[in-house]
């Protein structure tokens, strides 16, 4: 069996979403370099809707995966929508990851809600530290 | 096109190799330690690869122990050389830091029941000199252990001065030849080493077999026991198909050699100057004492698993010391003994070569390779931080 199912290859290949948003007003990264994986999430939330999400990232075919599909998953959709994506969910619509893999899915939660957090800041609105307690203080860059 | 530049991973058996094996595949299929006819036919195609070893290597076929591969070949070295020094009160080892783990990790076992290990550092080049082992070398030293030739940045290291520094001292010396038997010029005799391993997947023979070479006078310890097989050194019925393979395999390749080490180095240097025009990158590993057939790169700001995998997109298969091809959270070990910070040494990319590969296949892979670095490059943070003067470049 290959190391990677027909989705992450796919989403590997033809990464949806890469790129940089100029007008982002909700910017997102983690990971860091020494450990191999970096992503960065750029939102544009427009009326509470994410109008449109782009990003990068520096690792290896599991963590550019799952950013595309992160991103194709939260594309239009309302904040509370796209708070509620779990690493489990993004992992599964990838048809699965090897279990050494899984922290690229969950890099991707912590960038989306970190960016999401970003734009809360930025935008003046109030918010539940509950909610972004571990993006807070993990995953500081290098 | 596909275009295999795996070959310190392993390589294609060679028509000898295959034509050598399939008699005791397909026919003669007698068990060695047998009295009849059809069990001493599989000894005399036992002896005769023994004797063929023996002569590639300048040793005697009664120095030549067949094993399982360069692992085994390494643990069974390193710890009869420790069993032997432990006899004496010596338990004290010299070795690298960027040796192979089937010697390091034996190593670290040893360790743990009572030997003190002096790893010598490799430097940024990636090299050692016997300078350097001469100097560590203690009244309690039983064992010096390097490499002949790294297996991933292929620097190849001064063996017989180390050879020659240690039989002054009279310390045993072995070396894990398993890159360099069948790619460069081995002689254990001239080179005063008493212990080598080989493996025969990694010179165009089987995968499953090596060798052992040790010289008379080294009194080796069993790791598996339960036959008088291999001088009662090494019990199990002997993978007759597999070591008949083996020294088909490294007879061609030693009567090759001078043809093709220009050859195959040829080729290494179009591929490294072609490379190095990729900016920000470097190249690993001893530029002048070099394995024939190894280029080995760090790219900045890109990590090595996406770039295997989009190089195989391509057809182009290698390999990689970043930490995300091998299952661990640390990148490789060689390249964090040449000073590489963790950043860099994710981006590698090992290509190595054989004497199969053609010129057209380097020129293809030179047209892939500057694109995929270039794709991942452009979805990269940490690039971007990098071209915008936000992070330091660290490869000018």
């Amino acid at each position: 069996m290959a190391l990677y199912s027909e989705k992450v290859m796919d989403h590997f290949r033809n990464p949806r979403n890469v790129g940089v948003l100029e007008d982002a007003n909700g910017v997102g990264e983690v990971g860091n370099a020494k450990c191999g994986d970096i992503m960065k999430i750029y939102l544009k939330v427009t009326d509470g809707i994410i109008a449109d999400v782009k990003f990068e990232t520096f690792g290896c075919g599991s963590a550019i995966a799952s950013s595309s599909m992160a991103t194709e998953m939260i594309k239009g959709k309302p904040l509370s929508e796209a708070l509620e994506l779990t690493n489990k969910a993004v992992a599964e619509a990838l048809d699965g990851l090897p279990a050494h893999k899984m922290h690229c899915s969950v890099l991707a939660e912590e960038a989306i809600k970190r960016a999401i957090l970003d734009y809360y800041k930025n935008a003046g609105i109030p918010y539940d530290e509950e909610t972004f307690r571990e993006v807070e203080c993990c995953h500081e860059g290098e | 096109m596909q275009v295999y530049l795996d070959n310190a991973a392993t390589t294609k058996m060679s028509r000898a190799a295959i034509d050598a094996m399939l008699p005791y595949l397909d026919g003669v299929y007698g068990n060695p330690s047998a009295l009849h006819s059809m069990g001493q036919r599989a000894k005399e195609a036992l002896e005769e690869a023994r004797q063929t070893v023996a002569e590639c290597l300048g040793a005697r076929p009664e120095e030549i122990y067949f094993t399982s591969g360069g692992s085994e070949a390494d643990n069974q070295a390193i710890l009869s050389a420790g069993a032997m020094g432990a006899r004496k009160g010596k338990k004290h080892i010299i070795t690298t830091a960027f040796e192979h783990h089937a010697v390091l990790h034996t190593l670290k076992k040893m360790e743990k029941d009572g030997f003190e290990v002096t790893y010598l550092p490799v430097g940024l080049t990636g090299n050692i000199t016997a300078e350097q082992v001469r100097e560590a070398i203690r009244e309690d030293t039983c064992l010096v252990t390097t490499m002949t030739a790294n297996n991933e940045i292929g620097s190849v290291l001064p063996i017989a001065e180390i050879g020659a520094v240690c039989r002054e001292k009279k310390v045993l010396f072995h070396t894990d030849a398993v890159q360099a038997v069948g790619h460069i010029e081995m002689n254990v005799a001239a080179m005063n080493i008493d212990m080598l391993s080989l493996s025969a997947h990694k010179f165009h023979g089987p995968k499953g077999v090596g060798v052992l070479y040790a010289r008379r006078g080294v009194a080796l310890t069993n790791l598996i026991e339960g036959g008088a097989q291999e001088r009662g050194r090494r019990a199990g019925t002997e993978n007759v198909a597999g070591i008949a393979g083996l020294a088909a395999a490294l007879k061609e390749a030693t009567q090759h050699l001078s043809e093709n080490m220009p050859k195959v180095a040829a080729l290494r240097d179009k591929l490294i100057k072609g490379l190095s025009a990729i900016p920000h990158s470097v190249l690993n590993g001893d530029k002048e004492h070099r394995l024939p057939g190894n280029v080995h790169f760090c790219f900045e700001g890109i990590e090595g698993e996406s770039l295997l995998l989009l190089l195989d997109e391509f057809g182009v298969e290698a390999s990689s010391g970043s930490a995300c091809t091998s299952g661990s959270l640390d990148p490789s070990h060689v390249l964090l003994a040449i000073g590489h910070p963790h950043e860099i040494a994710h981006g590698s990319l090992r290509l190595t070569l054989s004497e199969y590969t053609t010129e057209e296949e380097i020129d293809y892979a030179l047209s892939a390779i500057p694109q995929v670095v270039e794709r991942l490059r452009g979805m990269s943070p940490i690039w971007r931080d990098k071209v915008n003067g936000r992070k330091p470049i660290l490869l000018q």
